[in-house]
């Protein structure tokens, strides 16, 4: 499968994705400059996480403007996956593909350590087999605590697009231990905060994080 | 070429009433710890100046001002904004 993982200025785990995606699941990355816009044929987009734009104004407010989030909207409403990762996360919150937004953590520190999440809701391109399992991977930010107004909070739940949860309370604050989401005509888009990508090999620590390549690729 | 005439923008953006603060509450708990028991509640927000071209007429100019906001300067899931022109 070919993946477009998109660089926007301040990206820095593009670089991870990418040799995950190549090296450990032998899928066909392509990096895709923000200027660009996304290239013919590709079978999933990854945004990665990191400070695009320097995290001025808000967390992923700038990068939406991308000449390539137009492409990446597009692929998104014709039911192509997209996984947001962290910063991409945060994007995607930001150009409307997410619902909700990523708030300062509650105690406004930066949070870097493992978590362990559960894969909740319905099947999504990413937890596909995976559902009720438990995972363990890191997370590295200063804006995950997710929130949403109740009403918004509780169609989430209900259509089971609250798919990752922090399990024994969410370090950050976020709203029904959300730690990650779905949306599209297919749950093709998903947002999470923690880095699968970071947790992708046992021999660096564990790989829990490859499974949901796993499931994008064996799609 | 005729010098722009410009004029200045003020754009307040602050949480919604229910979104949770903290970097206002630290600030608040501050505040305490330095004597200032009067201090109830504290929120932070953003002040943003925008110079303008003045010679657009302000109710024109106040709309796109207003489109800047929703689309930009402010995330209205959690944000409210008011303009000063």
């Amino acid at each position: 499968m070919r993946v477009g993982v998109l660089t926007f200025p301040g990206s820095n785990c593009d670089h991870d994705v990418y040799h995950v995606v190549k090296h450990v699941c032998g899928a066909d990355p392509v990096y895709v400059w923000h200027k660009d816009r996304l290239p013919e044929k590709l079978g999933a987009v990854v945004i990665p996480g990191g400070f695009s734009y320097g995290d001025y104004l808000r967390c992923g407010a700038l990068a939406r403007f991308s000449p390539v989030m137009e492409d990446v909207a597009a692929f998104a409403k014709a039911g192509g996956p997209v996984l947001g990762i962290c910063n991409g996360f945060q994007i995607l919150c930001e150009a409307g593909l997410l619902p909700g937004v990523l708030l300062r953590n509650a105690s406004l520190k930066y949070i870097c350590r493992d978590v362990t999440l559960k894969v909740d809701g319905q099947e999504t391109p990413v937890t596909r087999g995976l559902i009720g399992r438990t995972l363990t991977m890191p997370i590295a930010h200063g804006d995950g605590n997710y929130f949403a107004d109740p009403a918004t909070l509780d169609r989430l739940e209900g259509e089971g697009n609250v798919v990752f949860r922090y399990v024994g309370g969410a370090p950050n604050g976020a709203a029904r231990d959300i730690a990650g989401i779905s949306a599209g005509p297919r749950r093709n888009v998903v947002g999470l905060m923690p880095h699968p990508e970071r947790a992708s090999e046992a021999i660096l620590g564990r790989d829990d994080g490859k499974r949901l390549f796993e499931a994008l690729f064996a799609a | 070429m005729k010098p722009r005439m410009a004029k200045k923008a003020r754009v307040y953006v602050t949480l919604k009433r229910g979104v949770l603060d903290p970097q206002g509450s630290a600030v608040n708990r501050a505040l305490h710890a330095m004597g200032y028991g009067e201090v109830s509640d504290v929120r932070l927000g953003k002040f943003i100046e925008v110079t303008v071209d003045e010679r657009r007429p302000e109710a024109d100019e106040r709309k796109r001002l207003e489109e800047m906001c929703r689309k930009l300067l402010a995330n209205t899931v959690i944000e409210d904004f008011r303009i000063e022109l």
